[in-house]
């Protein structure tokens, strides 16, 4: 599918050959400009722009108007802003901490499993989700949280019938159902590379362990974790970005209702740009957003690189 | 010992399956709906005493199935091959050359790896505008690659670090120019890398909903994930229809993952773990 000729920069380097191959070749920058190109003007170029707009009032359309710091002070103090982005953070518990938790549990238990049928089962359904548009995912849930939905059926077979409810609707419940369609998502990403991550773990660490008495909890805590680190780092920023630029679930199962009860940042950029005009507005939510994540993700990296 | 091993089992057997039920009845709960008396209310999840296997092929019609596939495909067939090469071909100078700033440039573009889209939707839509390609399956396209970028250049040069540098050496001797040695003896060792890659980002453009919902109009000339928001936006009300339409529309996906499963899972563990 992909031909090499087709680089067009990748030519180049044959007619000019590095003269000295220790020392810098500026032919070397042929190989990587068209990557960089694309992405300088993509991302980087947007992105300084978004910086740029943050401190005007425009409405897309009209001239702009200097706007100073009131765009990044509505973030702290308009409520529908601060709660986006706390929300946000809440769901940082259904896309991260649950599916990774879970996640080991799954792995570890899959790996006491003979390899086979079930094993081979147990993984691939689990990582089905992953690989949905997660426009479907939300579809799918926002049918199964509805009033006629498996959720409510569920609980009116059992009994439970003064708990069912129009789960996306309610004030308490919206958020953590939109969370749940996170664990849902993420769940067999993170079991899988767990999993690969325990396949990596030395068998002699497993054997000693067992020769000692531990027995399944403790061989978990004792060889298992302490073996997972990488993967846990991967597992664990994957999902926190994941969480904190959340749109497609939020857009398509509660648009951010009932209230602001769902919204998120993401979703909240999106409304301000594109119906509100707001596009000053939109922006400094959107550089905030982006320190956000960095912030949160920097320090994970630094424990992943650390002995 | 042997009760207390059972006991585990049992629970290990029984807390898997739940996960595993946890995971496909979300779809299971689709698919028993989409066979329901069309315009009907069914409950969530029950087996129809008449299943309308029809409804398929009504959904087909209206969810305008054909010309969102082609879309799909001509979208993924703009972004795919175009990002793969360039990532193949930065990854292996930042990996294997003196690049002058290499430092620098793949800096740059590992704080790429984070960037939220939403981050860069709204001015990317006035870009795209000023550009006159609002509209046009290009103003995908070109922004897919730029943000697929960094975690395809991240994903190469890892691989191409890998290498044995003999290999390099060895093809220097013999009086091959870099563009020789990269063409005839890495690319071929990083067939399982780049097509992996190939994978990943046919998921990733094919799924992609953000900006097709911006910057295309017309749900004919946006991804299947943006066809399908579309698609949940007139017929949301309609829960058969709806349903129907919504297997019909994931099911490339999930077909594509079944057959690269083995290669995919096995694949994606090695890369993200680098």
């Amino acid at each position: 599918m992909t031909d090499p000729s087709s680089v067009p920069a990748a030519r180049q380097p044959a007619a000019r050959r590095p003269s000295a191959r220790r020392r810098r070749s500026w032919s070397a920058l042929l190989w990587v400009a068209p990557a960089f190109g694309m992405y300088a003007v993509f991302v980087l170029f947007p992105m300084l722009q978004s910086v740029q707009y943050s401190f005007y009032h425009w409405d897309g359309i009209g001239p702009a108007t200097p706007a100073g710091l009131d765009n990044w002070k509505a973030i702290f103090t308009r409520p529908e802003l601060l709660q986006s982005v706390v929300n946000a953070f809440v769901l940082i518990i259904f896309y991260t901490v649950l599916p990774v938790g879970l996640g080991l549990v799954a792995a570890s238990f899959i790996r006491e499993l003979k390899p086979g049928a079930f094993s081979t089962t147990a993984r691939v359904l689990l990582f089905v989700p992953q690989v949905l548009p997660l426009v479907a995912a939300g579809i799918a849930w926002t049918w199964m949280y509805s009033s006629d939905g498996l959720v409510n059926q569920v609980l009116r077979a059992v009994g439970l019938d003064q708990y069912t409810r129009a789960w996306l609707g309610d004030f308490t419940f919206a958020l953590p159902a939109v969370g749940v369609i996170g664990v849902w998502v993420m769940l067999g990403f993170c079991t899988v590379l767990l999993l690969a991550g325990i396949g990596k773990i030395d068998p002699s660490l497993y054997e000693a362990a067992r020769l000692d008495g531990a027995g399944p909890v403790r061989e978990f805590f004792a060889v298992t974790l302490p073996g997972l680190r990488r993967e846990l780092v991967v597992c664990t920023t994957f999902t926190i970005i994941a969480a904190l630029a959340s749109f497609d679930v939020v857009q398509i199962a509660t648009q951010g209702g009932p209230g602001y009860q769902t919204m998120v940042p993401g979703v909240q950029i999106y409304r301000l740009t594109f119906l509100q005009q707001h596009v000053g507005q939109a922006s400094a939510l959107a550089v905030f957003l982006t320190i956000v994540v960095l912030l949160v993700i920097w320090p994970i990296q630094r424990l992943g690189r650390q002995k | 010992m042997t009760t207390s091993g059972l006991a585990h089992r049992v629970t290990r057997t029984g807390i898997l399956l739940a996960l595993m039920l946890f995971a496909v009845v979300p779809l299971l709960s689709m698919f028993t709906t989409a066979l329901a008396a069309p315009g009907s209310t069914p409950q969530g999840l029950s087996w129809p005493s008449d299943p309308h296997w029809h409804n398929f092929v009504d959904a087909w019609s209206t969810a305008n199935f054909v010309a969102l596939f082609r879309s799909s495909t001509l979208i993924v067939l703009g972004v795919v091959p175009a990002t793969v090469a360039m990532a193949t071909a930065a990854g292996y100078a930042l990996a294997q050359l003196k690049v002058p700033f290499g430092k620098a440039i793949y800096g740059l573009l590992l704080v790429g790896l984070t960037l939220p889209f939403e981050a860069l939707i709204t001015p990317l839509y006035y870009d795209l505008r000023s550009m006159g390609l609002l509209g046009t399956r290009l103003a995908i396209v070109l922004p897919l690659i730029g943000l697929l970028m960094p975690f395809g250049v991240f994903w190469m040069r890892a691989h191409f670090l890998g290498t044995e540098p003999a290999l390099t050496e060895a093809a220097k001797v013999d009086g091959a120019n870099t563009w020789q040695t990269f063409r005839r003896i890495h690319l071929p060792l990083a067939t399982s890398a780049w097509s992996a890659l190939s994978v990943l980002f046919f998921l990733a453009s094919w799924n992609q909903y953000l900006l097709p919902l911006v910057l295309v109009d017309d749900p004919t000339k946006r991804t299947v994930a943006g066809g399908l928001g579309a698609f949940q936006g007139q017929h949301g009300t309609d829960i058969v229809l709806l349903c129907a339409g919504s297997l019909l529309i994931i099911l490339p996906s999930l077909v594509i993952f079944l057959i690269f499963q083995r290669n995919f899972v096995k694949a994606l563990m090695q890369g993200a773990v680098k």
